[in-house]
C-alpha cells in the first residue's frame, strides 16, 4: 500500500500550491438503555480534502476515494474551482503565505490499553443497574464513545504534519417523572464528558457509581420547587461556565463571525476590529486564553488544519479584550494577530475559524468561599438550554439543577433554573472567580457552524464563578 | 423519473450482490449508502469565499445473526474493487463482534420484501455558471449565503432481496442581502430545475424589502405584543417539536415537549393539524432499516395529538405498531394543515404588533411546559394599523407553543410554504416542512 506521502508525490497540479489533507478516524459506540445493551455502532471514517490556489482563487474538493485516481480527480477539480471563481474572490490568494508546517502531535495514552467491548458493556451495564432503581425513573441510559484518529496534512511547500488522537467520551443520563412533569438530569450534560486520553478519564470523573447518583438528583428535582424568578447573584459551576464561554466569548471572538463569513447561518458578532486591545468585555477577573497545550483537553493539537503552530495565548486579560480567535486567512484579512484555530470537522469540509481550548484561568477562591460570599443567590448547574441572538449578545440559558444559596450556605434544590442577560454586559458582572480546586477539563463534541455546516469538538476548562445582578427564573408554575 | 442507471446506483447493486454471497449459514444483513456529490459555494460581501466539492459514500452495514446484531458504518470510494476488501473487513469485525452480545430484545428488521425506485434529474447548470449568475444578480450588494447543489443518493438492501433506490439531483442557494450590522433580508431559492429568471425575481423582492431596512429601526420593550410568524419563522418552531415532540418513544417516556398534548392535558387550537406527510415530502419512502413509510402519519388532528412516529425498535420495545419511522423518530416531510386566513390579509389581522420574518437559536426553557425561547432575525418588521412601520431590533421571546399555537392564536394563513431543509451537517438534508404563517394574539418577549 502506497504511503499518502507517496500518492502526494504522485500528484501534479498547475496550481501555485496545493495540499492534501487526511482524516482516518475510527469510533465504537456503546450504550446500555434501561439495562439492555443497545447494539454497538461501530464506525470507520476516512477521506480526503485537497485545496488548491491557482491565479489568486483557492478551491477545495473532498473525496472518499483514496486511489491515486480519485485523489488526482480531487485536485484537478479543487484547482479547476480556484481559476474559475479567482477573478470572484473575496481573498486574494497570492498573498497568502504558502504553509510548509513539520511535526507530529499525539493524545496522551493514544497507544495505551482499551477496553474490550465486553469490558465497556460491563461498565455500562453496571451504572444501567444503578440508575433505574425506582419506578418514577423512565428512562435512562448509560453511553460511551471510543475514538481514534491519525489526521495528516502534506502541502507542495513541503509541509507534513502527523497529528494522532484518542478521545474517550462517556455519558449517563437519567429521566424521571411524576405528577405531569419531567425532569432529566445528565453527568455533565449530553457528552458533557469529553475527553483526550484513555480511559483514565473514568476515574478523574468518578464514572463508576455515577448512575445511581445522576438518578436519585432526578428524583430530588422532580419534587423541586422551580427555581424563583429575581436578580440576584448566581455561582455557577464548571459545566455551566463552560456554556458561558463557549457562546458568549468563543463564538463572537472568532473572527470570521466578525468579517461576515458566518452572516447568512451562525450570525455575526457584538465585537468590532476596532474594539480588540482597549474594549473592557469584562470584570478584571476575567482571564481568558486559547490553550491548545493540556493533553486531555479535547481541542490540543500541535498544528491546526492549514498547518499554523498552535500555541497558548490570551484572548481577554484582566478583563481587556486582546485578541480574536482566527486563523492565518482571516488574520490576514483583518490585519490582526489571532490564534492556530482554522479547523475542519472532517475530511469533507474546509477549515475555517473554530474555537479549539477556550478557557477561563482560575481566580483565588475556594468553592466553599464562592458560596459563602453569597448572602442570597443561586448555584447552578449542568447546561440544559443555551439561546442567544445572531450577535451574541442577549442570552438566555437553563440548567439541569439548582440550589439556593442563603447566607452563605446552600438550601433548597429548585428545578428549571434559567437566567438571561447580555454579553457585553454580563461579564462585567463577574464578581470572584474559583481558584484551581473548582476547575474542571471539559468540553463538546457538537460545535455547530459553517456553510456547509460543521460540528466539531471543541475544549473548555473553567472554574466555577459567581455573577451579581443576574435575571434568573424557574419554569412554568 | 427517469430509467436511466446512474454510477452510483449500479455500484450500490453490484455492492448488495457481493454481500449476498458473502455471508454465512444463519447471518443475515442489512445496508444503507448516503452519497452525494456536492458543490458547496460559500459567499460574502457579494464575492466568493470558499467554493468547493465533496463526493462521498457511507456505507451503514448491519450484521444479523439470531437476535444478535452489530452495525458497521464505513466511507466507501464508489468503485467496488477498490472497496471490497473494506467490506470484507467490515464483516469480519461485525461477525467478532456479535460473538460477544447478548440478544437484543428490541431487534428489529424488515421481512417484507418492498423494493421500491425514484429517480429524479432536473436541469441544473454547472455549479460555476450559477455562481456567476448568482453574482451578477447581487452586484452592488452585501450578499452572504451559500449555494448547495447536485445529485444525492439513499440506498438500502438486504439479504432477502430488498433493494430500494433514491437519487435527486436538486440545488438550495440560501442568501441574506445585508442593509447594516444585524439588519438583513433571507432569502432562498431551491428545487430541482434551475431558472436564472426565479432568481431574479427573488433577488428583486430581496432588495425591494431591503430597502426597509433603511428605516430607523424600533427598539421595543419587553412585554406581550401581537404578532405575526411567517412560514420561515415558523418553521423553527416547527422544528423545536420535531426535537422529539412527535416520537413514540420520548411520549412514552414522558421526555416528549407534546406529552402534556398527548395526555389531554394540554390542548392546540382546534385550526392546528400536523402531519408527516412523506407522499408530498422528498425524503425517501423507506427508513434506515428498510421498513416502508405510509404515504402520511396524522400526528394533531383538531388541537389534539393522534398519533406519533414510531420506530419499529420502539414499536418492539413499547408493543406499538410501528410506522416506518426512522430510529430518531423525527419528522422529515412535516405538513401543517393551512387555515382560513389569506397571507395578504396576514398584516390587516395583525393590525398593529411585530412581523416576524425568522427566528433563530430556539431552544426549550421548559420542556414539559413546551416553552421555548429563541431571538427575532432577520427581517422583522414593527407593523401599525396593517402597514410595516421600521425593522425592529432583535427581540428575545420567551412563551409556550400551547399558548403560541393554541389559547393565543388569531388565524394560520391558507397559503402554506415548501421549506426544504438546508441543514448540510455530515451531508445534504432531504427534509422538508410546509407551514403556513400564523398570527398570535399575544406573545410574550422578555430581553
Amino acid at each position: 500500500m502506497p504511503t499518502f506521502p507517496d500518492l502526494f508525490r504522485q500528484l501534479h497540479s498547475d496550481a501555485q500550491f496545493w495540499s492534501l489533507r487526511v482524516v482516518d478516524e475510527q469510533a465504537e459506540c456503546y450504550a446500555v438503555r434501561k439495562n439492555v445493551p443497545q447494539p454497538p455502532a461501530l464506525v470507520s471514517d476516512r477521506g480526503a480534502m485537497l485545496t488548491a490556489r491557482a491565479d489568486g482563487g483557492c478551491g477545495y474538493a473532498a473525496t472518499s476515494d483514496l486511489s491515486p485516481r480519485g485523489l488526482q480527480a480531487a485536485l484537478d477539480r479543487a484547482t479547476a474551482w480556484a481559476r474559475a471563481t479567482a477573478s470572484r474572490s473575496l481573498i486574494d490568494f497570492r498573498a497568502m503565505p504558502t504553509p510548509a508546517p513539520r511535526g507530529s502531535y499525539a493524545s496522551p495514552e493514544v497507544e495505551g490499553s482499551r477496553r474490550s467491548q465486553r469490558e465497556w458493556y460491563e461498565l455500562l451495564n453496571e451504572e444501567s443497574r444503578g440508575a433505574g432503581f425506582d419506578p418514577r425513573i423512565v428512562d435512562w441510559e448509560a453511553t460511551v464513545e471510543a475514538r481514534v484518529g491519525e489526521h495528516r496534512l502534506l502541502t507542495s511547500a513541503g509541509g507534513d504534519v502527523v497529528q494522532r488522537y484518542r478521545f474517550v467520551m462517556p455519558g449517563i443520563a437519567v429521566t424521571a417523572h411524576a405528577d405531569g412533569d419531567t425532569q432529566m438530569r445528565t453527568l455533565n450534560g449530553y457528552r458533557g464528558l469529553a475527553q483526550q486520553g484513555g480511559e483514565s478519564m473514568l476515574e478523574r470523573f468518578a464514572y463508576a457509581g455515577s448512575g445511581r447518583r445522576v438518578a436519585e438528583e432526578a428524583l430530588e428535582l422532580l419534587f423541586a420547587p422551580n427555581c424563583p424568578s429575581g436578580t440576584t447573584d448566581v455561582l455557577l459551576m464548571p459545566d455551566q461556565v463552560i456554556l458561558q464561554i463557549h457562546e458568549s466569548i468563543g463564538h463572537p471572538l472568532e473572527l470570521d463571525r466578525i468579517l461576515g463569513d458566518e452572516r447568512n447561518f451562525a450570525g455575526t458578532s457584538f465585537v468590532t476590529l476596532d474594539m480588540f486591545g482597549t474594549y473592557r468585555y469584562g470584570s478584571e477577573l476575567l482571564n481568558v486564553s486559547f490553550d491548545p497545550t493540556l493533553p486531555e483537553e479535547l481541542a490540543s493539537y500541535a498544528f491546526d488544519d492549514d498547518g499554523t503552530a498552535a500555541a497558548k495565548v490570551y484572548l481577554i486579560r484582566n478583563g481587556i479584550l486582546e485578541r480574536p480567535l482566527g486563523g492565518a486567512l482571516s488574520q490576514a484579512r483583518a490585519g490582526l494577530p489571532g490564534v492556530a484555530n482554522s479547523r475542519a470537522d472532517n475530511w469533507n469540509r474546509p477549515p475555517i475559524d473554530r474555537m479549539a481550548n477556550i478557557n477561563l484561568e482560575p481566580g483565588d477562591a475556594s468553592l466553599g468561599e464562592l458560596i459563602a460570599g453569597i448572602e442570597r443567590g443561586v448555584l447552578m448547574s449542568t447546561n440544559s438550554s443555551w439561546s442567544i441572538d445572531d450577535s451574541r449578545n442577549k442570552f438566555q440559558f437553563g440548567c439541569e439543577w439548582g440550589r439556593l444559596i442563603e447566607n452563605g450556605k446552600l438550601s433548597t434544590v429548585v428545578k428549571n433554573p434559567n437566567y438571561r442577560g447580555i454579553s457585553a454586559s454580563f461579564w462585567r458582572s463577574l464578581a470572584r472567580v474559583g481558584d484551581a480546586s473548582t476547575m474542571e477539563v471539559l468540553g463538546t463534541p457538537f460545535c455547530g457552524k459553517g456553510e456547509p455546516s460543521q460540528v466539531i469538538r471543541v475544549g473548555h476548562a473553567a472554574p466555577a464563578c459567581v455573577f451579581t445582578g443576574v435575571d434568573v427564573f424557574g419554569g412554568e408554575a | 423519473m427517469t430509467d436511466a442507471v446512474s454510477p452510483v446506483e449500479t455500484y450500490f447493486r453490484d455492492l448488495a450482490a457481493l454481500l449476498d454471497r458473502s455471508l454465512g449459514g444463519g447471518e443475515r444483513y442489512t445496508c444503507r449508502l448516503d452519497a452525494e456529490s456536492s458543490d458547496f459555494v460559500r459567499f460574502n460581501r457579494g464575492k466568493v469565499r470558499q467554493p468547493g466539492s465533496v463526493t462521498q459514500g457511507y456505507l451503514r452495514l448491519s450484521l444479523i445473526d439470531g437476535n444478535r446484531h452489530a452495525d458497521q458504518s464505513l466511507t466507501v470510494s464508489g468503485d467496488l474493487a477498490s472497496d471490497r476488501e473494506a467490506v470484507f473487513a467490515a464483516l469480519r469485525g461485525l461477525r467478532a463482534t456479535l460473538a460477544g452480545l447478548p440478544d437484543d430484545p428490541h431487534l428489529a428488521y424488515a421481512t417484507d420484501v418492498s423494493s421500491s425506485r425514484v429517480v429524479r434529474h432536473g436541469s441544473l447548470p454547472a455549479a460555476e455558471a450559477i455562481v456567476e449568475a448568482v453574482l451578477d444578480a447581487a452586484h452592488g450588494l452585501d450578499l452572504v449565503g451559500i449555494y448547495a447543489g447536485g445529485p444525492v443518493y439513499r440506498g438500502f438492501a438486504n439479504s432477502l432481496g430488498q433493494r430500494n433506490w433514491h437519487e435527486v439531483a436538486s440545488f438550495s442557494l440560501q442568501w441574506s442581502l445585508y442593509h447594516r450590522a444585524d439588519k438583513a433580508v433571507k432569502s432562498a431559492y431551491g428545487g430541482f430545475d434551475w431558472d436564472g429568471a426565479v432568481l431574479a425575481e427573488k433577488m428583486a423582492g430581496a432588495r425591494e424589502r431591503l430597502g426597509l431596512l433603511a428605516r430607523p429601526s424600533k427598539a421595543l420593550e419587553p412585554g406581550r405584543y401581537r404578532a405575526y410568524l411567517a412560514p420561515s419563522a415558523m418553521e423553527e418552531i416547527a422544528g423545536m417539536l420535531c426535537w422529539g415532540g412527535f416520537s413514540g418513544r420520548a411520549l412514552q417516556t414522558r421526555q416528549s415537549c407534546l406529552f402534556r398534548l398527548n395526555e389531554g392535558s394540554a390542548r392546540l387550537d382546534p385550526s392546528v393539524s400536523f402531519s408527516e406527510k412523506t407522499s408530498e415530502g422528498i425524503a425517501p419512502a423507506f427508513q434506515d432499516d428498510g421498513f416502508a413509510r405510509p404515504n402520511e402519519v396524522p400526528l394533531v388532528d383538531d388541537g389534539r395529538m393522534v398519533g406519533s412516529l414510531v420506530s419499529p425498535r420502539t414499536g418492539r420495545e413499547f408493543t406499538l405498531a410501528h410506522n416506518g419511522a426512522n430510529a430518531s423518530e423525527t419528522p422529515e416531510s412535516l405538513e401543517m394543515q393551512g387555515g382560513t386566513l389569506a397571507a395578504d390579509d396576514a398584516l390587516d389581522l395583525l393590525d398593529t404588533g411585530l412581523y416576524i420574518g425568522n427566528l433563530h437559536y430556539l431552544n426549550f426553557s421548559d420542556r414539559p411546559a413546551c416553552r421555548l425561547t429563541g431571538m427575532t432575525r432577520f427581517a422583522s418588521f414593527w407593523v401599525e394599523s396593517g402597514r410595516i412601520v421600521a425593522p425592529v431590533d432583535v427581540m428575545r421571546f420567551d412563551d409556550t407553543v400551547f399558548r403560541l399555537l393554541g389559547s393565543e392564536l388569531a388565524g394560520l394563513t391558507t397559503e402554506r410554504e415548501l421549506l426544504v431543509s438546508s441543514d448540510t451537517y455530515h451531508q445534504r438534508d432531504v427534509a422538508s416542512m410546509r407551514l403556513p404563517g400564523a398570527v398570535v394574539r399575544e406573545m410574550a418577549f422578555t430581553l
